[in-house]
């Protein structure tokens, strides 16, 4: 009795896993068919890749910049000397005047402008007034920080006077700035492991929902339910693919940062492969559920793209964690994103394992399992 | 109405509703096996929901259905593997070629044994040998049909559903389909087609026909034609005049319908000296035609049948 049973379970997961099979196959030859997604599994990493590792600079470097030097002294010429050692700002205008210098800024061609008064030397000695007046272009972001940055730097130490010295005679203090981990400060060190957590769920949550929505939309579905094909067999058939695909997409990623950008992988590349895979599957939950809302595929991209989104902005991809509002910091928990950057710039650049991330690590697991329970609850084998 | 063993199908108060509107309506079935049954009504009738309610697709609202006796709702697997089905609107996969998608099916179904001799034979049965490698994307509307019947066969199914099987094909796509029809039908396969054509309908053994939702009419063609309810006259010779809506107003006319030179009226059976009244409107309007009472077609069953629903319905 007991062995029969065990036959039957037996035949039972035989069958079971042929027909999970055969949709595997079919998917991929599909997939393999369908050229504007397949050039898509290549193109969008590599499209970031080069977007994001080189255009896209979040540490800000050669500013345009007017200087209006009305001084023109040895220490106004050794101040401009020093800002330009800086290369935050590139001197890109000396000008005679200060109209001349309002209107390359208004003309938005001068993002910065520094005007030395004639009296530079007389303020700098004792003078309460401030010595350099620095415009910014508030309309660009990040520049006024950068302003701020520029006016705290201790110029001109030499001659024992900061600008800001004010009424006191201040000893400025030389702020060393040490950069850990990317002590180039070199965006692409930040964005590229950053940026395979972004492609991931950019193209598996698309490319999941749009393929199940496919079938429903060519009522390809109403002939699979009439099969004995199970929902389990047709769902996990079907994102099994994707799951390949994520991995060669992590590899190029991985491979295009380590030869163009240097990125380099300071943990294991197993535990980064096993926690991406755990991303993966997260994202791929999400997919699914996203299908089982669109009833369009043209729905299912609309819907992935609103999950895209907040993904994008709230998981610290690029703007810092730390900086958010309380209520966005709680959203991004429920982001499967979050939690994958955290693990993937641990593993990559501070070579942590993946014990060391391992809260990260349960919380996608928890967010798989309640994507699957709600996707498994209302994808049904029926029409209505 | 001879016996050919336990129904495949019954169907007790089978309804189904979609929000406010009713799609089926009560419907009783009892469709014998080894037979071709046919569900015949215009678009919206209830075919389909039927036929999607009978292979566990949709959930009946009210009333139940058996199929093999076994239940829609709670043994929807177990009767999956004994139907093959072919929606209305062709279903298997463009980018697939016949033959990936016929392997594709036979997985799906686990078919034991020589699964590539059977699909082999399918292809020479349904003509599909020249498709082979050919994506069911750039067949026509025949050869679609043929792939799709390949497939819904390929497991050799007690019960196969065909959800308007020619809507989309020529005529001799036409008549070659149902010839295959009654070549599966020989060898012990039960078949439900849905189809809005009369020639078509006119072939099977049995008949329902449906009209919103109901089911107004059930037997075979040739009872429901020797049984309708309605005297038909065939008037010849009145073609280019206003005799058809001379005719129509008339209390006991149930329809009048131009087939070319000919028209044809369907009057209540009831009302006494029909042909009567005919011929003496035509004469006082000096149209020279003829008169004469003739056999009800499949056409009239439906008129009348759908036409008595709609009086009943309001």
């Amino acid at each position: 009795m007991a062995d029969t049973e065990h036959r039957g379970f037996g035949a039972r997961l035989h069958g079971s896993l042929r027909r999970l099979r055969a949709v595997a196959v079919k998917e991929v030859r599909q997939l393999a068919r369908d050229r504007v997604t397949f050039g898509m599994i290549v193109g969008v990493p590599l499209m970031q890749m080069l977007l994001f590792g080189y255009a896209i600079n979040f540490d800000v470097r050669n500013i345009a910049t007017a200087i209006h030097d009305q001084a023109n002294s040895s220490m106004s010429r050794e101040f401009v000397a020093q800002l330009k050692a800086t290369q935050v700002i590139r001197i890109a205008w000396e000008t005679d005047s200060a109209t001349e210098l309002d209107r390359l800024m208004r003309e938005g061609r001068a993002s910065m402008g520094v005007v030395i008064p004639h009296d530079f030397e007389r303020r700098l000695q004792s003078d309460a007034r401030p010595v350099v007046q620095i415009l910014v272009d508030g309309s660009q972001p990040s520049l006024a920080g950068v302003a701020a940055g520029l006016a705290a730097m201790p110029l001109l130490s030499r001659h024992g006077a900061g600008p800001y010295a004010g009424g006191k005679r201040m000893e400025p203090r030389r702020i060393e700035v040490r950069t850990l981990y990317n002590p180039e400060k070199r965006t692409a060190v930040q964005v590229v492991p950053a940026l395979i957590g972004v492609i991931l769920s950019m193209t598996m949550v698309l490319f999941t929902s749009g393929a199940i929505v496919r079938e429903r939309e060519r009522g390809n579905l109403e002939l699979l339910i009439a099969t004995p094909l199970g929902r389990l067999e047709l769902m996990v058939g079907k994102l099994l693919p994707y799951v390949g695909i994520g991995l060669i997409q992590t590899t190029l990623v991985l491979a295009v940062g380590s030869a163009l950008f240097r990125v380099p992988v300071v943990g294991s590349l197993i535990d980064l492969y096993l926690a991406t895979l755990m991303f993966i599957a997260a994202s791929l939950g999400l997919g699914l559920f996203v299908s089982t809302l669109a009833q369009t595929q043209f729905q299912a991209f609309q819907l992935a793209f609103v999950t895209m989104l907040p993904s994008i902005l709230l998981s610290g991809f690029l703007f810092p964690f730390e900086g958010m509002p309380v209520v966005a910091q709680w959203l991004a928990q429920v982001l499967p994103l979050t939690h994958f950057n955290v693990i993937v710039r641990g593993v990559m650049l501070r070579g942590a394992d993946l014990v060391e991330v391992w809260p990260q690590l349960a919380k996608l697991g928890v967010f798989l399992a309640a994507m699957l329970a709600i996707a498994v609850a209302r994808f049904r084998k029926r029409l209505d | 109405m001879s016996s050919a063993g336990a129904p495949a199908i019954s169907a007790r108060q089978l309804t189904r509703k979609f929000g406010a509107k009713t799609a089926v309506d009560h419907v009783d079935l009892d469709i014998p096996s080894g037979r071709i049954y046919g569900f015949l009504g215009p678009n919206g009738s209830g075919k389909s929901t039927t036929l999607r309610m009978l292979c566990g697709m949709l959930l009946p609202s009210e009333g139940h259905a058996e199929v093999f006796g076994l239940s829609v709702v709670k043994d929807a697997e177990a009767i999956r593997r004994r139907l093959g089905y072919m929606p209305q609107k062709f279903s298997l996969w463009e980018d697939l070629t016949a033959d990936e998608n016929l392997r594709f099916i036979a997985e799906l179904y686990g078919l034991e044994g020589d699964v590539e001799a059977r699909i082999a034979s399918q292809r020479q049965t349904y003509d599909l040998d020249s498709l082979r490698g050919q994506r069911a994307g750039t067949m026509s509307g025949g050869q679609k049909q043929r792939l799709s019947l390949a497939a819904a066969t390929l497991h050799e199914p007690e019960l196969l559903l065909l959800d308007e099987p020619t809507s989309a094909v020529d005529p001799q796509s036409r008549r070659d389909f149902w010839e295959r029809l009654f070549e599966l039908a020989d060898q012990g396969a039960t078949i439900l087609v849905s189809t809005h054509y009369m020639d078509e309908a006119e072939r099977c053994h049995g008949l329902a026909i449906l009209a919103e939702g109901r089911l107004v009419a059930e037997g075979t063609p040739r009872d429901l034609m020797d049984g309708v309810d309605a005297d038909v006259f065939e008037i010849e010779g009145a073609d280019g005049t206003q005799a058809p809506a001379l005719i129509r107003p008339l209390p006991f006319v149930v329809g009048v319908t131009q087939l070319g030179m000919r028209l044809r009226v369907l009057a209540d059976r009831h009302a006494s000296g029909a042909e009567d009244q005919l011929r003496a409107l035509l004469a006082q309007h000096q149209i020279p035609a003829t008169v004469e009472r003739t056999e009800a077609s499949l056409e009239d069953v439906f008129v009348v049948a759908t036409r008595k629903d709609r009086r009943g319905g309001h």
